[in-house]
């Protein structure tokens, strides 16, 4: 499902002296349908360059990014437009909204711009946040007034509002308490039991033994920078 | 139409623009803009003051004559129009949202009759449809239906935004043009407008091309970007990958200025 | 001595000539507002000078001439302007408007039927209908041009949305043949059906605002309306007192301090008419009495 050949990446910084950055050369890696690949590695490392580069976030440089068939690292805008609503899913650890729109419509969002009718996606949402123990009364608040660990739990399920054949994850279980852990976790064995490709970033190593089928070291996509 | 044709047809840009250039005397207003709008696409044209980018918006919804350049809209070429019918599709096809609702809007005549102003434009003739077509869409945009007879000068700020959008859309048109839709609004309002842009473009499958300075309200709102400086198109593509990993030295500059809140 | 110190009808013949040809371009393109040099009359602006212009154009010496106000022609404005042509032009005056060859108005279109031959001038305020809502003359032009006259509709829903019908009770706009949408001038609505199809040649004179239009004889002109509110032509619901005549514009006059009126023609000619033929309204006497209290 997620192809990723010999990818480079550099920042150049034209306003400080055109310094180029190279973070990343010759990664390489694959996951199929129904498999979580974690990615490790130390602290800047590249690990969530590579996973912004896979969601067409960060150009890449050179060479191949195929996720569903398609080229990220040479598609169209369009197509990445249309790759991310229908295919490819991203549960950041960031929640970027509109404000005053109620959670239970962030939620539902997703599925709305697949043309999912209004009723069906309010409740596939409301499902996921009663899950993710989201009180009630809160729904039809905007999450940009909730605590750190309430919105993280919004971010997942706007996440997995729709099933996505492909997800990247990053730290979807930081700040989370052992119940809402571990329905996240339940999340994701489920995605996988359907047959999603799950690329993802877990501190936490408990998670990433129960959910990884393997791992992959980053450090070794770091550019060897002549010293 | 067949199905196939129907394919074919959905399968092609609504607006494709090439070439684009205007100038005022020596002066560059706009040059060289070529890009391509898709059907439900949402494009921002960002840049300061003078960067061309109200000049390209002019050009493109046919308030300014381009020198150099072709727009095709759903493949008709639109330079080549005559006045009637592209004023014709200003009133149905296309909309046209200023920054300034008093310039959208006429402020004599009510609620109801501005924004029954483009169905009477186009053929209505039935003083009860019309009206009722004027409630429902003032419903959409949250506005009471028992302000139906009150002139806009009676509205806030943010209802007359609300209102000159109604206005615009209730002839189902295929492409808005924005001008800072959000500029002079609190930032309670301009929230709420945006949310109603978002839901609208994705309930009726707008495309929109919308001209701002506010990177916050592109992030939100397009789908893709275009960051215009001296007139040209200096980089363009997703809008988050233009923000968080700008390849030009002005977009750079352009982000990195941004106050952090 | 008067009638040698002006030119035949006051105006010079190169004004003439200029006014001639903007009337004939209006009569070729029926509705279509043709601008003119207006000149300075020896009257204000709003007295007529739009229409004086065009009957001083249009006069030979064999016209007869009817000038009406309200469709009255015992009024200060309808007796000047009369009195004027008498002694510029020298041309023979009448009341009836069967009788009349050229007809100068304000505000009225007489009750008997115009005839073939009959021209019709009328005196015009505002010709441009659609000033109303758009205030910039070349916006207004370009609307014309273009056929886009939603606006005028717009109006027509303001209308309704304010007063639960449409009240514009004068100067209510038509539309000629389908194409250009027209002043009538402030007619009453009332009016507005004799506009369509009549068989005289119907002149428009706009002094102030430098415009003639036309509506040729046998023009179509339908009043503007919505489905669900068609047009109505109205008029007060009486009989003239005077007269009796049930299907003629009524003007209404006070007769005292108690509530007392009574409803009269506003065609003074068409009432006089009827009396003098034997027809007999609730006030008629011979020697009309004030009503009483």
């Amino acid at each position: 499902m997620i192809h990723i050949d010999n990818l480079s990446k550099s920042f150049t910084l034209h306003n400080q002296g055109s310094t180029v950055i190279p973070v990343m050369a010759g990664a390489a890696l694959e996951v199929a349908g129904g498999e979580c690949v974690g990615l490790t590695g130390r602290s800047g490392a590249g690990k969530s360059t590579l996973m912004r580069m896979v969601y067409g976030n960060y150009l890449a440089a050179g060479g191949r990014l195929l996720v569903g068939g398609l080229d990220v690292a040479r598609a169209q805008p369009r197509e990445i437009i249309r790759l991310r609503r229908d295919t490819l899913g991203y549960v950041s650890q960031f929640l970027r909204v509109v404000p005053r729109v109620p959670t239970l419509d962030v939620v539902a969002e997703p599925l709305l711009a697949l043309g999912t009718p209004v009723e069906q996606a309010r409740q596939r949402a409301a499902d996921l946040l009663a899950r993710l123990n989201i009180p009630e009364r809160l729904w039809s608040l905007s999450p940009t007034t909730f605590s750190g660990g309430e919105q993280q739990r919004v971010n997942i399920a706007r996440g997995f509002a729709h099933a996505y054949p492909a997800l990247l994850l990053d730290e979807p279980t930081a700040s989370l308490d052992a119940a809402n852990r571990e329905v996240v976790l339940g999340l994701i064995e489920e995605a996988k039991a359907r047959g999603a490709a799950i690329l993802g970033i877990f501190h936490d190593e408990g998670a990433r033994a129960r959910v990884c089928d393997r791992l992959v070291d980053v450090t070794g996509f770091t550019p060897q920078v002549a010293a | 139409m067949t199905l196939m044709e129907t394919m074919v047809a959905t399968d092609r840009p609504l607006l494709k623009v090439e070439g684009l250039t205007k100038g005022y005397g020596p002066r560059i207003g706009c040059a060289g803009v070529t890009f391509d709008l898709w059907p439900g696409e949402v494009l921002g044209i960002v840049g300061e003051s003078g960067s061309g980018k109200s000049t390209l918006l002019s050009c493109l919804a046919g308030h300014l004559r381009p020198d150099l350049g072709s727009i095709h809209y759903d493949g008709r070429d639109v330079l080549a129009m005559g006045e009637t019918e592209r004023r014709c599709l200003g009133r149905t096809d296309w909309a046209y949202v200023h920054q300034n609702p008093r310039d959208g809007l006429r402020m004599g005549v009510s609620a109801g009759g501005n924004v029954g102003e483009r169905l009477m434009a186009i053929g209505a003739r039935h003083y009860g449809e019309i009206r009722g077509k004027a409630v429902a869409w003032m419903d959409r945009v949250e506005i009471a239906a028992d302000r139906v007879d009150d002139r806009p000068s009676a509205f806030s700020g943010g209802m007359q935004q609300r209102l000159q959008i109604a206005r615009n859309l209730v002839t189902s048109p295929r492409l808005v043009f924005m001008d800072e839709p959000t500029g002079g609004l609190d930032v309670s309002v301009q929230a709420r407008l945006l949310d109603l842009m978002r839901g609208l473009v994705r309930d009726l499958g707008l495309s929109v091309v919308i001209v701002t300075h506010d990177l916050a309200v592109v992030r939100l709102l397009a789908h893709r970007l275009m960051v215009m400086k001296s007139g040209h198109v200096v980089e363009q593509g997703l809008t988050d990958q233009v923000l968080d990993d700008p390849q030009h030295s002005y977009t750079q500059l352009l982000v990195s200025s941004v106050l952090q809140v | 001595m008067t009638d040698q110190a002006y030119n035949f009808a006051y105006l010079d013949e190169q004004t003439k000539r200029m006014i001639r040809r903007a009337i004939l371009k209006g009569i070729a393109v029926p509705g279509y507002q043709v601008p003119f040099a207006s000149r300075e009359m020896p009257m204000p602006y709003g007295w007529g000078t739009g229409g004086v212009q065009v009957t001083a154009a249009c006069l030979v010496p064999e016209d007869r001439l009817k000038v009406i106000d309200q469709g009255a022609d015992d009024t200060t404005n309808a007796v000047s302007i009369r009195k004027f042509f008498q002694r510029t032009a020298g041309v023979e005056v009448t009341e009836a408007t069967a009788a009349a060859t050229l007809i100068q108005t304000r505000h009225r279109i007489p009750e008997t039927p115009l005839t073939r031959g009959q021209i019709l001038v009328y005196q015009v305020p505002i010709p441009e209908p659609l000033r109303f809502l758009e205030p910039r003359e070349t916006e207004t032009r370009k609307m014309h041009e273009l056929e886009e006259y939603g606006l005028m509709h717009v109006k027509l829903y303001e209308d309704i949305a304010r007063h639960g019908q449409i009240a514009t009770s004068y100067d209510y706009p038509v539309k000629v043949e389908g194409r250009y949408v027209m002043a009538p001038s402030p007619i009453p609505k009332f009016d507005n059906p004799k506009l369509s199809g009549n068989p005289a040649i119907q002149l428009f004179g706009a002094g102030r605002e430098q415009r003639i239009y036309a509506l040729p004889p046998y023009t179509s002109a339908v009043s503007l309306d919505f489905d669900d509110h068609p047009f109505q032509a109205s008029k007060a619901p009486h009989h003239c007192d005077l007269c009796g005549a049930k299907n003629s514009y009524l003007d209404e006059v006070i007769t005292d301090d108690h509530g007392g009126r009574m409803f009269v023609c506003s065609d003074t000619d068409y009432c006089a008419g009827r009396r003098a033929a034997g027809q007999k309204g609730r006030l008629w006497s011979p020697e009309p009495q004030e009503a009483a209290p």
